[in-house]
Parts: structure tokens; C-alpha cells; sequence
């Protein structure tokens, strides 16, 4: 009962008991933050307006995205993936989800931003219903742990409308 | 949770076993984590969203992928759902990167094996240890049947005492 091996084997298993337990506080540890994040989006303009040969609307913006997610941030929190997508229903889609712009903020200092943009993905419709279309902007924003649950929440813009016609 | 672990090939996808637990190996990852880390899948009834990380089959490739969904179209009534997913540091999302099989365009429901929900750092590294490595495996059952075989039985001595 003394030797060394079930010393080793004792101080092992206690080692990563504490290890595991340790994880587990840390992630529940998160539940006590109430975030307050905030954030602005404006359509500065529509760019261009296409047609595809398969029949799919597609458009591009500018935008001008800003926001602060500091308050997403604990000891935990390894880095935040951010994405701002467009939402909104046609005749055929009771949803339509189309992220078009991302980021990963690495850190609290940098969760404090605004910037001015191009989407960064295509803007691409399932058929042709984007002339006149309403939609919402919904910045969404999943938060990576150092060890842990993953969650993730948004903000969602509404009023935002695409013209019926383009120059 | 199952809790299964693979070994993993580089360029951002893992060899499939159908349980709920895999271990990154990769040296790269576009979701930012690192080799050894563990993943943990689930998979229930809620809809999938843009922003979920879904763990994927291809038909025809023997690897899934892991990555994030970054545009939903789901139908009315039936409730279909067509989803294109990316990894988070590549700069084409999966249909143009070659992830999706030649001509598919969308990925559907029956392809979504699980969907992320939480990780823990450095876990795996046994694992990758003694995959990669048979022969500490070998070693490790030979040292612990040595254990086993040269331990004293207590349970005997004890018995030969109260005689």
C-alpha cells in the first residue's frame, strides 16, 4: 500500500479528478456573466443588383456594422466568432439565413468596433424574391471557451428593405 | 455522450465513426482548435441556424467534416432545409472550396450527423498518443499485466492469519 507505484497511481488519479473538476467550475463559471452587448448596423447602399442564369437573385451592399461585445468576454473566453446575416421569407422559404460578413474577435480590447464594409459573402437568393424584399439583419455571436460549453445568442435589426428597382 | 476518438488527417476533416465524441488531430483547424483538443456532439430535433457548427458526411467521401453553417434555406410546410456551410478561416465556403461532392451545392438534413456544443483543451493528446503509436499501447498492457501478475494477494494473507 505504500510503494511508490500506488503513490504514483493515487497522486494520478487525484491529479486529474482536480483537472476535470477544475474545467467543470471554470465552464460553469460563464453562467454568472449577464452580458450587455449592443449593436448598430446601416445599409449604406446597394451596390449592384444581378440575375443569374439559374434564376437566383443576387445583390451586394455596403454596410457599416458597429457593436460592442465586451461585455461577452470572461476568463474563460478563448475568442467570439461574430457574423451579421441577412433574414427574411419568400413564397417558397419560410427562412432564409445568409450570413454576409464575419469575424473572430480574439480578445476583449477588440470587441469594441465598428467597420464599414462590402459583404463579405454572396448575397444569394434560393429563386428570385429580392426586389422589394423586407429582411432583418441579425448579428449573431457564438463565444468559444478555454474549456467548456460553447454559447451563443444575437441581436436582431429589423426594417431594412431592398428596392423594388435597380438603376 | 459517446465518447469515440479518431485520428485525423490533416486538411480540416475526420475520419467518421457514427458516435458523438471526436478528438482533433489536425495540425490546422478552421475552427481554431488545436491538435488534441476534444469535441463534443450532439444531435437533436432543434433546427439547424446559421452560425452552428455541424459535423457532415459527403456521399462517396469516407471523411466528415466539421465546420460552421453559413446559410440556411428552409422551406415552407415540409421543412426542408438547404444549408451551405464554411470553415471559419477559409476564404471559400465549401461548395467552391471541393468540400461538397461534385455537383451538390447544398448540404440536407440527412447529411448533418451532430452539431457542436462544446469543447475541452488538450484532453486528447493520450489518445493521439497511443494511436499513433502501437507500440506504447503494447508496452502499457504488458506493464500493467507485469503489475497484475506480480502483486501480492492480500485477500490469502489475510485468511492464513486467522487460522
Amino acid at each position: 500500500m505504500h510503494s511508490f507505484g500506488y503513490r504514483a497511481n493515487a497522486l494520478l488519479t487525484v491529479a486529474v479528478t482536480i483537472l476535470a473538476l477544475m474545467c467543470a467550475i471554470a465552464s460553469l463559471s460563464d453562467n454568472f456573466n449577464s452580458p450587455t452587448p449592443s449593436a448598430q448596423v446601416q445599409v449604406l447602399n446597394i451596390n449592384w443588383f444581378q440575375k443569374h442564369q439559374d434564376g437566383n437573385d443576387e445583390i451586394s451592399l455596403t454596410l457599416n456594422i458597429s457593436a460592442n461585445l465586451q461585455s461577452l468576454f470572461t476568463w474563460n473566453t478563448k475568442q467570439v466568432f461574430v457574423f451579421l446575416a441577412a433574414e427574411y421569407e419568400t413564397p417558397m422559404n419560410s427562412l432564409n439565413q445568409v450570413s454576409l460578413w464575419d469575424g473572430i474577435i480574439p480578445a476583449k480590447e477588440h470587441a469594441k468596433f465598428w467597420i464599414h464594409t462590402s459583404n463579405k459573402y454572396r448575397f444569394i437568393d434560393q429563386g428570385s424574391n429580392l426586389r422589394g424584399k423586407d429582411f432583418n439583419l441579425t448579428l449573431h455571436w457564438h463565444v468559444m471557451p478555454k474549456t467548456g460549453k460553447m454559447f451563443a445568442d444575437k441581436i436582431v435589426m429589423s426594417g431594412y428593405r431592398l428596392p423594388q428597382d435597380y438603376r | 455522450m459517446g465518447f469515440i476518438k479518431d485520428a485525423m488527417q490533416p486538411a480540416g476533416s475526420l475520419r467518421a465513426r457514427p458516435l458523438l465524441t471526436q478528438i482533433i488531430t489536425l495540425e490546422e483547424d478552421p475552427l481554431n482548435l488545436t491538435q488534441g483538443d476534444i469535441l463534443f456532439l450532439h444531435m437533436n430535433e432543434d433546427p439547424i441556424r446559421a452560425g452552428d457548427i455541424v459535423v457532415f458526411n459527403i456521399k462517396g467521401k469516407t471523411i466528415p467534416v466539421v465546420h460552421r453553417v453559413i446559410q440556411v434555406h428552409e422551406q415552407q410546410n415540409n421543412k426542408e432545409i438547404y444549408v451551405l456551410t464554411k470553415g471559419d478561416i477559409n476564404k471559400k465556403d465549401d461548395r467552391l472550396g471541393g468540400i461538397y461532392g461534385s455537383g451538390q451545392l447544398w448540404l440536407q438534413r440527412q447529411h448533418i450527423m451532430g452539431r457542436a456544443i462544446g469543447f475541452l483543451p488538450y484532453e486528447g493528446w493520450v489518445t493521439i498518443v497511443l494511436t499513433e503509436n502501437p507500440i506504447v499501447k503494447y508496452v502499457l498492457i504488458g506493464a500493467l499485466s507485469l503489475v497484475l501478475i506480480t502483486s501480492k494477494d492480500r485477500g490469502a494473507k489475510q485468511n492464513s492469519r486467522l487460522v
